[in-house]
């Protein structure tokens, strides 16, 4: 029984394991993203760029159909031109930063259901959102791999530089030529996540396995070299627990998926040792000094 | 704490040349002339809105001048170290007090160095020297406001500039902090620093600088402190209008005539 439900699907099913490692690939380099996105105050800002990623795939899809290169190479342009524009126009106008994204990506998003809905069927559009984690060819393997190979040396080459400019990013950029850039380099890898989880995913559920494990985690431990592993850990676990029971109900696996994360949020939002309800309704009794 | 850590470098002193420094075309330093030598201890004093914090953000080079220039004497923006008035630090960040301060060390080992022994005692003597030894390992969202303080000077030491640019440090904190903190200063004076600092409390100017500046967009007077800060200059410095002028033209003080700011 419990081999039947738990190990049966991956051992006797390609698609099953080519789903299982593309995921956990993206979870593994998603997650501790997400939760650098928690501390920079940038939650919705994942949210709002996985919609911005659409009219780019969009066009790629018109141009080549569904083919996974032209799409992620639209989606990566799409992405990272809102991402750049977003930071442009905050910067050369009065608009903060969090107005001009949302003006942005809205504009971005509108864009890409129009130029599907103009050729393709809602079928597509379904695709598009919502991917399908079942369709993983060679080619998306090896993206999804690179992707989070990339992100992860990235992010342990530049670990100081990003806990040092969402701490205290006027010290950052007084003290360093490298302090303007950062910024952008941590956008770009989002971006970059986003638009590999979409093949996977679908655009709008990679986000929230970039973001549910991370403030799952966040809610266990005040420590950022722990935050970090156990995100990931989380969402290895929610990706495994979502495409089990995706197997076995036949609801769709980037649903599935995020579901399964978001019963972890829930259960740590009650429980967490780090600031979950229950702890900071009855705090242990206080010390002596 | 021992011999002074400085790190060799020619010091020159940093002069100001015409400089006008603002935002959207409004100056909020206008021809400002003059120069601070090494090892001075200038306070820079003035009403809200007269610049002084705009000035010190011109010095770390977070600011392009509209006109003019900062000449730093040959040393780059970077090498001067700047407490910055409403720190930008989130003081949510899951970060202890020790790896904090350690912050300082980036300008020696850079953003990828290793933080060595050698940097990590300089760490744990800063740490010493403002009072918080045994404090290592609270997180900063737990610490007081003069606590914090504490913390930004300690990062400010392990820095070891020549240059020291403080805007407001004592904003807000209690009265033995200020003097912790003012012992501190007078110490990196005898070690030869230069320290430049916005003080709102003109009695602590007087007490602890001997050269002050007094600035209301333009400089109204620029030496011995007390001198300075006498009742003349302190009215005319009040004079000074906070509110732009909506008909202001543009200033063609320059001979060029070509200078829009």
């Amino acid at each position: 029984m419990f081999t039947e439900t738990f190990i049966a699907p991956f051992a006797d099913y390609e698609f099953m394991r080519r789903a299982l490692v593309g995921s956990i690939a993206l979870a593994l380099s998603g997650a501790p993203l997400g939760v650098f996105l928690i501390l920079r105050r940038m939650s919705l800002a994942g949210d709002a760029l996985s919609h911005a990623v659409l009219p780019g795939a969009a066009v790629g899809y018109l141009v080549a159909g569904l083919s996974l290169p032209a799409m992620t190479f639209g989606g990566l342009v799409a992405g990272l031109l809102v991402a750049l524009a977003t930071g442009a126009a905050s910067r050369l106008t009065t608009l903060r930063e969090d107005a001009s994204l949302a003006a942005f990506y809205l504009v971005s998003l509108a864009l890409g259901v129009t130029l599907v809905s103009l050729k393709g069927s809602s079928v597509d559009l379904l695709h598009v959102l919502f991917g399908s984690v079942f369709g993983l060819d060679d080619a998306a393997l090896y993206m999804l791999a690179g992707v989070s190979t990339v992100t992860l040396a990235a992010l342990a080459v530049f670990y100081r530089a990003l806990v040092m400019d969402t701490l205290d990013p006027l010290f950052l950029r007084q003290t360093s030529a490298l302090g303007e850039f950062i910024p952008f380099l941590f956008l770009g890898l989002v971006v970059l996540n986003l638009v590999a989880g979409f093949q996977a995913l679908g655009t709008l559920m990679a986000v929230g396995l970039i973001m549910l494990p991370a403030a799952a985690a966040r809610l266990w431990t005040h420590e950022l070299s722990i935050a970090l592993p156990l995100a990931a850990a989380v969402a290895v676990v929610c990706v495994y627990a979502g495409l089990i029971f995706s197997n076995e109900t036949g609801a769709p696996t980037g649903p599935a998926i995020i579901l399964a994360a978001g019963l972890v949020y829930f259960v740590s939002l009650v429980f967490g040792r780090a600031g979950g309800a229950l702890r900071l309704r009855r705090p242990r009794r206080h010390l002596e000094g | 704490m021992g011999a002074p850590l400085i790190q060799a470098a020619s010091p020159g002193p940093i002069r100001l040349v015409n400089l006008t420094l603002g935002y959207d075309r409004r100056p909020a330093v206008h021809h400002l002339e003059g120069e601070i030598r090494p090892g001075a201890a200038l306070a820079v004093c003035g009403p809200n809105g007269a610049g002084k914090s705009t000035l010190l953000k011109a010095l770390a080079g977070l600011l392009a001048p509209l006109g003019g220039r900062v000449d730093r004497g040959g040393s780059a923006a970077r090498d001067i170290a700047y407490l910055p008035q409403l720190v930008e630090v989130d003081r949510s960040f899951p970060i202890n007090l020790r790896d904090f301060i350690a912050m300082g060390s980036m300008c020696r080992v850079g953003l990828f160095g290793r933080v060595g022994a050698k940097e990590r005692a300089r760490v744990a003597q800063a740490i010493a020297r403002v009072g918080l030894s045994g404090m290592e390992d609270r997180p900063i969202d737990t610490l007081s406001g003069g606590q914090m303080q504490r913390v930004l000077f300690a990062r400010l030491i392990v820095q070891d500039q020549r240059v020291i640019l403080l805007d407001e440090p004592f904003g807000a904190i209690d009265e033995s902090t200020t003097e912790d903190l003012l012992a501190l200063i007078a110490e990196w004076r005898t070690e030869g620093r230069t320290v430049v600092a916005v003080l709102h409390e003109l009695d602590l100017a007087r007490r602890a600088f001997p050269e002050a500046m007094l600035l209301a967009r333009e400089c109204i007077a620029w030496g011995e402190t007390r001198a300075t800060l006498c009742a003349a200059n302190l009215a005319r410095a009040r004079a000074m209008s906070e509110a732009h002028d909506r008909q202001a033209r543009e200033c063609l003080r320059d001979e060029e005539g070509q200078h829009v700011h």
